[in-house]
């Protein structure tokens, strides 16, 4: 791996850990000037290596009522464009939060969001089973979430350490 | 030895009926009662009744132990594994240590009698040293050091000769100052690299020299290496890998640090059978076995913790930089460890002793380092800064320092070129 690459890598590891750590403060993690550090970050993200960044809620602390749900969804694949134009019609939906081509016995795993029970499942049955390609949907809500993209929900149970120790 | 300041030096019980005393001082034993508290112990007493302190004093893993080895631990108490276990400790664990200890140094031990699994690396060096040492004999190890090198000597009824090293050296051992204390009485030499406090490594090359030294002298090696696995650039070098040394080295290494297990208690002595088979007469009477939970913990880590520990070594990494760079803007000299998880900076500049500077920074900024003199008299100048916290934590901390040295010593901030 080049030193450069390393760089980076280390550098958008930090940033999915947190992304408020100012530049100078990444600097001195990696050893680095804060100068590098927004250079790279500013190519990165004109690049679109990084797409966004993004707040992990606790929705019940914060006490949502929104309504997850994933949907499997089988399609007729196209000729020529396999299942990319269809994926990609679906995933400009605002409502749908993340949607991934899947091997296995389905082909999309769309992740949805609404306010209510009601209105997902009236999206699902309206604008999603009504595309021409989609041959099935199959709906599983959440009920509650344990994990969300690497951090613990509700039970975040801080290692206790004696403060001075040999 | 210095003696207990409470006490004059002749014993002034002596001849006489002594009254129950409730601390049951007069029939502790002389070199236990006289051996000084730890300075680490009254810190500790201090920190703990004082609230919002940030610690940079940790000497453990601010993270918890890798969770697939936590649940290799909940296996093994469901699956009843809650017995004792050979003296010598499970024979899968022996192996999984041998195979380890192999890639690590390049040493190969013989999981049937060259390895012996304890509770930790504080009991191998209790047993290590309580095998070797007649009463009178000298063991040599670097100084500042461990906090229990010193006592755990004197313990075993030796005596401690520590090797001074310096800030200039970056506090590394050099073949000249083990040299300078080759004489007569010394039975062994007590390693630890990389070092607790001060993170420095001994050089490939002098390694090469005090081995010869060793040699020339018929010392046994004591080869603290606990922290072998947690290097910045630099690779670890086990003494016992050069020609003529594993037959007369006791390496010592564990869970504790690298893979974030301090609370198991699990580590472990490699050496020469015979040494082994003594030691293992001192831990089948006094531990009998290190508990079957973590030891069966311990195989799951050694089978399959490398990703784990990579991770976390890199974390370390990152915040051996912040920690660098950070004290070092501050005002504070110091270098770069090249192993373990602290920095040993310098205070000289601010005209206050250890005890003096760890104590204002804890009652007025509310964070809590090691005085240097925990660790020996040549910790005097010294504080000892963890940073194996959180980066919430050592953030923090460094915010409340700044805060502090603006306030207390304007003017001795400096800035710091380069890495």
């Amino acid at each position: 791996m080049s030193k450069e690459a390393s760089f980076s890598d280390e550098l958008l590891r930090l940033l999915e850990e947190n992304p408020l750590r100012s530049p100078e403060t990444l600097a001195k993690l990696l050893g680095s000037e804060a100068s590098s550090v927004g250079e790279e970050i500013a190519r990165l993200e004109k690049e679109k290596v990084i797409l966004a960044y993004k707040a992990i809620v606790d929705d019940e602390k914060a006490q949502r009522r929104t309504v997850k749900a994933v949907i499997e969804v089988k399609l007729v694949p196209e000729r020529g464009g396999g299942f990319d134009r269809l994926a990609r019609r679906i995933a400009r939906y605002p409502e749908v939060t993340s949607c991934f081509l899947m091997s296995g016995g389905y082909d999309l795993l769309v992740f949805l969001e609404g306010s209510t029970l009601q209105e997902v499942a009236l999206f699902v049955s309206e604008k999603l089973a009504t595309l021409r390609g989609v041959t099935s949907t199959a709906t599983h809500f959440m009920l509650r979430t344990y994990k969300e993209q690497g951090v613990l929900v509700g039970d975040a149970v801080e290692p206790e350490r004696l403060p001075v120790s040999p | 030895m210095k003696q207990n300041a409470m006490r004059p030096a002749s014993d002034p019980h002596e001849g006489k009926i002594l009254p129950f005393l409730p601390g049951g001082d007069p029939w502790v034993a002389r070199h236990v009662r006289d051996l000084p508290r730890s300075g680490i112990r009254d810190f500790f007493d201090l920190v703990q009744s004082m609230e919002g302190i940030v610690s940079l004093g940790i000497g453990e893993p601010g993270e918890s132990t890798p969770w697939k080895i936590r649940e290799q631990a909940i296996f093994a108490l469901e699956s009843g594994k809650t017995g004792y276990t050979s003296n010598l400790g499970l024979l899968r664990l022996r192996r999984a240590i041998s195979a380890y200890m192999e890639r690590l140094t390049g040493v190969r031990y013989d999981p049937e009698e060259e390895i012996l699994v304890t509770v930790g690396v504080s009991e191998a060096l209790d047993c290590a040293l309580r095998s070797i040492v007649n009463p009178g004999e000298q063991i040599l190890y670097a100084e500042p050091s461990y906090v229990a090198y010193s006592p755990g000597i004197v313990l075993a009824h030796g005596v401690p000769v520590g090797i001074p090293t310096r800030f200039e050296d970056e506090f590394r051992l050099w073949a000249e100052g083990v040299e300078e204390k080759a004489k007569p009485g010394v039975k062994a030499l007590l390693l630890n690299s990389p070092a607790n406090p001060t993170g420095s490594m001994v050089e490939a090359g002098e390694l090469e020299k005090i081995a010869a030294i060793a040699r020339k002298e018929n010392w046994v090696v004591l080869s603290d290496e606990i922290y072998a696995e947690l290097t910045y650039g630099k690779r670890h070098r086990s003494i016992a890998s050069f020609p003529g040394m594993k037959e007369r080295t006791i390496v010592f290494n564990g869970l504790s640090k690298a893979f974030a297990m301090t609370g198991f208690r699990l580590g472990w002595a490699c050496g020469p059978a015979p040494l082994i088979a003594a030691m293992v007469k001192i831990h089948q009477y006094s531990m009998l076995c290190a508990s079957i939970v973590s030891q069966e913990a311990g195989i799951e880590a050694l089978e399959h913790g490398a990703a784990e520990v990579e991770a976390m070594q890199r974390a370390y990494q990152r915040k051996r930089n912040f920690l660098y760079r950070s004290l070092s803007s501050l005002g504070f000299p110091c270098h770069a460890p090249e192993g373990a998880f602290y920095l040993f900076p310098s205070i000289v500049p601010f005209g206050l002793s250890s005890q003096e500077f760890a104590l204002r920074l804890l009652r007025e900024a509310r964070v809590a380092v090691v005085p240097g003199t925990a660790f020996g008299p040549s910790g005097e100048g010294y504080l000892r800064c963890s940073f194996s916290p959180r980066m919430p934590d050592l953030e923090e901390a460094i915010r409340r320092m700044s805060r502090w040295m603006r306030t207390n010593f304007p003017g001795k901030r400096t800035r710091v070129a380069g890495h």
